[in-house]
């Protein structure tokens, strides 16, 4: 068979779409979200009083980190999974949410008097905290690294941990309106190390599923 | 290259409409211009020009099953180098080079015409054609060499039509899993 002959197969088999990746990672997010969702609402659930932490700095800054960390990390999947993408441009949308997380410690530092900080940062909730985050990013790294296998990410390693990342993120936005502990400094302690495993997890994951 | 890009870019939009006919002229006309640039990035790495062919092969593949990872709203040709580069990259790796491939190096178009490729053609595709399993071989040699469509293969062989077009399908994602684990 010469190039020819493939290009008449190729041809032949018609390049009308699949569905774009975008969507595939989109509907990845749908089902994977679905179950993490489910163990939030057995394990965890929204914290009584959401009202009255929504009028705090601390909660809401706490929200915004995490909701900016999945939103980086959704945009780097997507752009990742292309052949053609600048993944130093990915890489510098993601370290904005460190950025504000970086931010907001500076300002716990500057309000709060030193005595009180090694309490805010122990909390009362850090055991849960990585348990839960570790446990619902599992269901969307799953869905995320099948959906993945239709991208031809330059860097299969890279793809998969920003997988991880995004499903280490979602499970960290779910689990932001469940914990009373909402300080930057219990956020910087306790967040990551969840969030770090789901994308090493992910980055090992990739490396072996996400050649092309 | 201003023109070609937007030519090849409208013919991947029609293609992906459904209008097979474009595709088939957008997948010769960019054959060409893929063979210089493997023949470029093998020559640069000392590496003889027997498998310009198959980076070739295995970029048409890729960017078929992988059609899906271009944005309609990008331009179509650095997408396609990217593949390009990336399919160069894992033909190096497999034989054991030093592979280094700067972005540069492939990101602008070649300025000569491509090599002959005649005597070049086909001799690992017919090795890995075998590879597929019997109706996907028939079919795909059917398509291919006898140029026959979907629906004839489906009346020989008394299948249905979209049986043939899933068995082809699979054939092509076989094939290039086959250049991808192939030993050299």
């Amino acid at each position: 068979m010469n190039t020819d002959h493939l290009i008449a197969a190729i041809a032949a088999d018609g390049a009308a779409t699949p569905p774009s990746i975008a969507r595939r990672i989109a509907a990845a997010l749908g089902i994977g979200g679905l179950i993490a969702l489910v163990l939030f609402a057995q394990g965890l659930g929204v914290r009584p009083d959401i009202a009255v932490a929504l009028q705090t700095w601390r909660f809401v800054v706490k929200v915004a980190i995490v909701l900016t960390s999945f939103t980086a990390a959704l945009w780097a999947t997507a752009h990742l999974a292309r052949p053609d993408a600048d993944q130093r441009q990915a890489l510098a949308v993601l370290s904005l949410p460190l950025l504000m997380l970086a931010v907001a410690i500076g300002g716990e530092l500057a309000l709060s008097p030193a005595s009180t900080w090694s309490a805010w940062a122990i909390g009362s909730n850090s055991r849960v905290c990585l348990f839960y985050i570790g446990l619902m990013a599992v269901a969307p790294l799953a869905a995320l690294l099948a959906a993945l296998r239709a991208g031809a990410p330059r860097s299969p390693a890279l793809a998969g941990a920003v997988a991880g990342l995004l499903a280490g993120s979602l499970a960290a936005s779910l689990y932001a309106i469940h914990c009373t502990d909402d300080s930057p400094l219990f956020v910087a302690l306790w967040y990551p190390p969840p969030i770090l495993l789901a994308t090493l997890a992910g980055a090992v994951a990739g490396y072996r599923l996400l050649r092309w | 290259m201003t023109d070609r890009e937007t030519h090849w870019a409208g013919l991947m939009r029609a293609a992906i409409r459904g209008d097979d006919g474009a595709y088939r002229r957008l997948l010769k006309e960019v054959a060409p211009v893929l063979r210089a640039l493997a023949s470029r990035g093998l020559a640069r790495h000392n590496h003889g020009s027997e498998d310009v062919e198959d980076v070739v092969q295995e970029t048409l593949l890729a960017l078929h099953l992988k059609r899906s990872t271009w944005d309609e709203r990008q331009p179509f040709s650095p997408w396609l180098y990217a593949i390009a580069r990336n399919k160069l990259i894992d033909n190096l790796r497999r034989r054991g080079r030093q592979a280094h491939v700067a972005i540069d190096d492939i990101g602008e178009l070649p300025g000569g015409e491509a090599p002959p490729a005649a005597e070049l053609n086909g001799v690992d595709a017919a090795r890995l054609i075998s590879r597929l399993n019997g109706r996907q071989r028939e079919i795909v040699v059917a398509v291919s060499v006898e140029g026959e469509t979907a629906r004839q293969v489906a009346e020989r062989l008394g299948m249905t039509e979209g049986a043939v077009r899933v068995a082809l399908h699979r054939a092509l994602r076989a094939l290039a899993k086959a250049f991808r684990t192939e030993t050299p």
